[in-house]
């Protein structure tokens, strides 16, 4: 293990940043995304919970996929099969299609926390599985994670509920683990990509010993064992429960302050939902895709119009999506990691814990949902 | 940056109105009275139906300097088309300024079929105006441009 | 707050009112959810407190379409939204029941978090009758802070304490206003074109379009906006351009200009925290320079300022006679 103080962070961030683009928690107008790190940018990597989560960094909100370019060139006519006498320079349009570029270099999210690693899992089962998507993919394999403990867990947060150590980052499907304690930051490579970075900016490090971060561990898990959703219950949720949760009563009434607007979605880390669009250029076409949320009316919308046409419908889709339907293709893992950013954000205070709360009163009031 | 012969040339749309100010671009032309070939003039038929969107499309597809052009007060063909858009485009005006777009890229001229000389003249003005603030950058798509 | 709730069990009781329309505990001390009560068994999980900051009006375009009465509870800012309401026509008066509640300012919790509370496990002292100050039980120690000091933004500028529709009203309010509404709106308007253009740019950059601005507002009660329309050249689910934050919030405060009264939802609900009442204040300050002090909401039957005109109004060249440039 290594370590580096606290105050000297700027010089780790620089050596990362010198060849690799450097993402990590930044404040702009008073919050806290993840952004590239600039020299003199507002760094607040003590922040627990950024407002969005990373995913952006590997399914970006919005990505063109391919351009259709139209030009007109000149041409001399006369040239041309079966041109007539006489003629001179015509002008003759031409379509070429330009894929979009896959990422080619390396960069590194720094700071991220073990739910959004495994929110990034979550993103990895849609889309590596056949087919696969190719942007993703390259984003993938050029990402470095370097995972950070969770060190003042809040109340919002039920990582635990889904089996995440928010303590131990090295259990975590990441590259590097780093932990903040005693006014150090201690590093940990934990796969061979995370070794080669360490390699590459070895030279800010101090050697350090394992057991430094041993205390910070525990009082990380102490803490995690009295958050209050510490212990929420998915019992009623996996594998094989569609047809009981789908057809449920519950939906009835919960869904109904519902706003209907994305924030829960778009702040997700595991929502993969997109939408492929077209707009049309100065000389040609822009495909791209950018995120969608089954809470907007024109979800899924076909030719024949739309196949769930009730909010309730709609809510149900983001919920059952993520308790339910992934978990039976994904061999029970759940589509949600207990961030708790949609705990915080959502408008309403209606939320996952909320939907998962109910459905457990549901069972004790009628011995079933 | 459009340059014709080293010169920065604006692209200006100007939404006329079908009774008077269209009316008075025409006069401008069967005059001969000349005015710049940036004008790209919109026929709407009236002021009023000018919607805010129309002025901020024209600006995402890469306008310049965006100009309407109706009846004078009291004189709109449907009666009171131009006094509703008067109030509309001051706020639009006002919001667009206040966030930042140079207030000069907008303009409201009455102008009636009678007025070529002014319609020339009130183009003339326009376009010195937007090409003195360069192009617009603040309020286009990039996708839109050159 | 027993009180309250006894009220509306007998509301519901003696059939005056179908169901009621508040707030709903949550599972922690300060998320209350906006809920319907159509029993009075259902009202022992009603709550009332500084965290109940929902204006309700807006559920009130569905619910006064459903058989029978429905009672809503209204703070006072929330009754001039209702009014505005009435006067497009969204709602059906004679099926609505308004209860205007006491309100002393409400709690913004994301306030709460900025002094450095966290892992709050419980939140005292948030009634309308409580204490002036809150005390947060949390993980790492208790903590305590005036009321007065972790309010909603637009709380600070509180439009009075008077209900200006209800059908009963439950309490004494409190104003709360201690600034001028419109001086933020004058900071930014004293700025340098390019000055507020950054600012702007730094404000919009981070919105994420998940419309909850748009969805949670009083004013857009269309059945379908234009912004969700598919034919529309326009992304409605993502800034694909910086062009598009600057047209979706100048469209959409424009779209409510005149009809906004000004209740602060937008900058509530925004999980990126822009201060989008600028737009409309911006607006709504134009409108009482320009046409005279107007405030939505405050009489049903007012003409909009913009479905009107006098033959004096000034001419849109105001704007850059007045500028700073």
């Amino acid at each position: 293990m290594l370590k580096i103080s606290i105050d000297k962070l700027s010089a780790l961030y620089n050596a990362i940043a010198a060849d690799k683009e450097l993402i990590l928690p930044v404040r702009t107008a008073g919050v806290v995304d993840y952004a590239s790190y600039t020299e003199g940018a507002d760094v607040a990597i003590d922040t627990l919970k950024t407002a969005k989560s990373p995913k952006n960094a590997f399914f970006p909100q919005f990505e063109t996929l391919y351009n259709v370019n139209k030009k007109i060139i000149p041409v001399d006519a006369s040239a041309e099969e079966g041109a007539c006498e006489g003629a001179g320079v015509a002008l003759r349009s031409t379509l070429s299609v330009e894929m979009a570029p896959l990422v080619d270099k390396d960069f590194v999210i720094f700071g991220i926390k073990p739910c959004d690693v495994k929110g990034i899992e979550v993103l990895d089962n849609v889309f590596l599985a056949e087919p696969v998507d190719n942007f993703y993919k390259a984003r993938r394999e050029h990402g470095i994670l370097v995972a950070m403990a969770c060190n003042e867990p809040e109340e919002s947060c039920f990582c635990s509920a889904f089996g995440i150590d928010a303590a131990d980052p090295s259990k975590a499907k990441a590259d590097v683990a780093v932990w903040m304690a005693d006014g150090n930051l201690y590093w940990k490579a934990i796969s061979e990509k995370g070794e080669a970075l360490t390699e590459s900016v070895k030279s800010v490090f101090e050697d350090s010993d394992e057991a430094a971060v041993d205390a910070t561990k525990a009082s990380i898990e102490t803490i995690l064992a009295k958050l209050p959703n510490a212990n929420l219950s998915l019992d009623m949720w996996g594998k094989g429960v569609l047809d009981d949760r789908f057809y449920s009563p519950v939906w009835d009434e919960i869904f109904k302050p519902c706003l209907a607007c994305g924030t829960c979605t778009f702040v997700c880390p595991t929502c993969q939902c997109y939408d492929i669009k077209d707009y049309t250029t100065k000389d040609g076409i822009q495909r791209y895709r950018c995120w969608d949320s089954c809470m907007y009316s024109d979800f899924t919308m076909m030719a024949h119009g739309n196949n769930r046409n009730s909010q309730k419908e709609r809510f149900r889709q983001r919920f059952m999506h993520k308790l339910s339907y992934y978990p039976d293709k994904n061999d029970g893992m759940f589509s949600c990691v207990g961030c708790g950013r949609c705990v915080d954000k959502c408008p309403q205070s209606l939320n996952i814990v909320k939907v998962i709360k109910a459905f457990e009163a549901s069972k004790d009031k009628e011995g079933q949902a | 940056m459009p340059m014709i012969n080293g010169e920065f040339r604006p692209k200006i749309v100007a939404f006329c109105c079908n009774w008077c100010s269209y009316g008075g671009a025409d006069l401008a032309g069967s005059s001969r009275l000349s005015y710049p070939a940036d004008v790209k003039i919109i026929r709407v038929p009236c002021s009023g139906r000018v919607n805010p969107m129309f002025i901020l499309r024209a600006f995402e597809r890469g306008a310049d300097g965006v100009i309407i052009c109706g009846c004078h007060p009291g004189d709109c063909h449907y009666s009171t088309g131009n006094y509703y858009a008067r109030r509309r485009m001051t706020l639009l005006f006002s919001m667009l300024e206040y966030i930042g777009i140079e207030n000069g890229r907008t303009r409201v001229e009455w102008v009636s079929a009678a007025e070529g000389v002014k319609f020339q003249a009130t183009m003339n003005e326009f376009v010195e105006k937007v090409k003195s603030l360069g192009e617009n950058v603040r309020l286009g798509d990039l996708r839109c441009k050159d | 707050m027993q009180g309250l709730i006894d009220r509306l069990k007998a509301l519901l009781a003696d059939g005056t009112v179908a169901r009621v329309i508040g707030w709903k505990k949550g599972d922690m001390s300060y998320n209350p959810t906006p809920a319907i009560f159509n029993s009075v068994e259902d009202l022992d999980e009603f709550v009332y407190d500084g965290f109940c900051g929902a204006n309700l009006s807006k559920m009130m375009i569905d619910a006064t379409k459903l058989e029978g009465k429905t009672a809503v509870l209204l703070k006072p800012c929330d009754s001039y939204s209702f009014n505005q309401l009435i006067r497009e026509h969204r709602v059906n008066r004679d099926n609505a029941y308004i209860i205007g509640i006491a309100c002393r300012g409400k709690l913004d919790i994301e306030r709460a978090k900025a002094t450095g509370i966290k892992g709050i496990t419980e939140v005292t002292g948030t009634e309308h009758d409580g204490a002036d100050t809150v005390t947060f039980k949390t993980l790492y120690g208790d903590k305590e802070v005036a009321y007065n000091e972790i309010m909603l933004g637009r709380c600070y500028m509180c439009k009075g304490k008077e209900h200006v529709i209800a059908d009963e009203v439950i309490g004494e309010s409190k104003d709360t206003a201690v600034v001028d509404r419109f001086a933020q709106v004058a900071e930014i308007e004293a700025m340098s074109s390019a000055e507020k253009f950054e600012f702007f740019k730094k404000e919009l950059s981070k919105c994420i379009r998940c419309n909850a601005c748009r969805n949670v507002c009083p004013c857009c009660s269309c059945r379908k906006c234009v912004f969700d329309s598919t034919k529309f050249d326009s992304q409605q689910k993502a800034n694909v351009d910086s062009f598009e934050e600057k047209m979706f919030h100048i469209i959409r405060a424009f779209h409510v200009a005149g009809r906004c009264t000004d209740c602060g939802e937008c900058s509530r609900v925004c999980p990126q925290g822009i201060p989008l009442h600028l737009f409309n204040k911006k607006f709504i300050k134009d409108i009482d320079t320009f046409y005279g002090e107007f405030q939505a909401g405050k009489d049903p039957e007012a003409q909009s300022p913009l479905t009107a005109f006098t033959f004096e109004d000034v001419e849109p060249k105001i704007v850059s006679e007045r500028s700073k440039g």
